[in-house]
């Protein structure tokens, strides 16, 4: 059964840095997966959007950096996992897997901060290397 | 006290973890990893020479200085330099702590800063923390002996500059991204012994301080 995922790393100024869809099937997109799918692509966004407002609330009376399932929409799970800097990232997902998703977001956090420490790199600034990208999806075909 | 293997070229026998990377390596001729390969421990605990960091900091100062008028403006021109540091490095020592957590108590942001920020950039924590008793919202962190200026000498006609407007451009990052957002300045305060001591005068906006007591 294909588990479909919507990632997005948010900025400290809510907006966003990073988006990818994720599928943990190996035969992803395929023509009769993606075709329901494409109504929903618009709907992730809000759904995520309307979550930070959550993870705020959430983040202040817990220390922990993954912040695990903090909201929901109809069958979708949104997990989340908030950096030292206050960089969120979001994962909207359907299947609830609380070990895998932390390691993922674990493993994404270290790629976010290699990124984040280079000197060009300005905060807030979308993040558009080919590399980040791949490695994503790397790390989410090996974890989720 | 030097050890720039920090920047010394990695072992080109080193495991690549993607094979797509490893594409883009090769057709490159090169022995250095992709900036997404480099290991983030590597250069924990690393040292780089003081004099180095005297001479790059000076050039700094230099820089700074053709490009400002006044005190003020220098002043404010090192804190923005020390700010960038400031943003890496607070990801960086959360990361690399064994037991990963964010600060969400004032005092306790303010003791990630005192040992943990000056373990990472000094290697000793700061000599003292406190708390001002005239306003609510000003705390201090003094360091007795401050070793980015260790070798400067002001001259009188500015004698109300502190370099390490550097430090408190990084102490300011770290709270402004930890979402305490705070006005930081630098300070000569000297006492018997230590006529170089510097005090870090921190002073949170009005958010925190409402924060604060909604938390407690």
């Amino acid at each position: 059964m294909a588990a479909t995922y919507y990632f997005a790393i948010v900025g400290t100024k809510d907006s966003p840095l990073y988006e990818t869809e994720l599928t943990s099937s190996s035969k992803a997109a395929s023509n009769f997966d993606t075709t329901p799918k494409d109504d929903h692509r618009h709907l992730n966004q809000f759904i995520i959007h309307s979550a930070l407002d959550v993870v705020e609330e959430v983040q202040w009376n817990n220390q922990a950096l993954y912040l695990k399932v903090i909201d929901r929409f109809n069958e979708y799970y949104v997990s989340a996992f908030v950096t030292a800097g206050n960089a969120r990232l979001l994962l909207l997902h359907d299947v609830k897997s609380e070990d895998s998703i932390k390691n993922f977001f674990n493993e994404v956090h270290e790629m976010y901060i290699k990124v984040f420490m280079n000197p060009f790199y300005e905060t807030n600034t979308p993040i558009t290397s080919q590399q980040f990208d791949s490695k994503v999806k790397f790390i989410a075909r090996r974890f989720l | 006290m030097s050890d720039p293997s920090a920047y010394a070229y990695p072992n080109s026998n080193s495991a690549r973890l993607s094979t797509t990377s490893s594409v883009y390596t090769d057709s490159r001729q090169t022995r250095t990893k992709s900036l997404l390969e480099r290991n983030l421990n590597r250069t924990k605990g690393a040292e780089v020479s003081l004099s180095a960091l005297s001479f790059l900091f000076s050039e700094m100062i230099q820089y700074a200085q053709k490009r400002v008028n006044g005190i003020q403006d220098l002043e404010r021109k090192l804190n923005e330099l020390g700010y960038r540091v400031g943003l890496r490095m607070l990801e960086l020592l959360v990361w690399r702590d064994r037991n990963p957590k964010r600060e969400t108590r004032v005092l306790s942001i303010l003791y990630f800063i005192h040992t943990a920020l000056w373990k990472g950039l000094f290697g000793k924590q700061a000599d003292s923390l406190e708390k001002s008793t005239e306003n609510e919202d000003e705390f201090m962190i003094s360091d007795n002996e401050p070793i980015l200026t260790k070798y400067i000498s002001v001259p009188r006609e500015l004698s109300q500059l502190n370099c390490n407007a550097f430090i408190a451009g990084v102490v300011e990052a770290i709270l402004d991204s930890a979402q305490f957002p705070a006005r930081v300045t630098a300070h000569t305060v000297p006492i018997d012994g230590f006529p170089l001591r510097t005090t870090i005068l921190i002073k949170f906006d009005k958010e925190v301080l409402e924060r604060e007591e909604m938390l407690k």
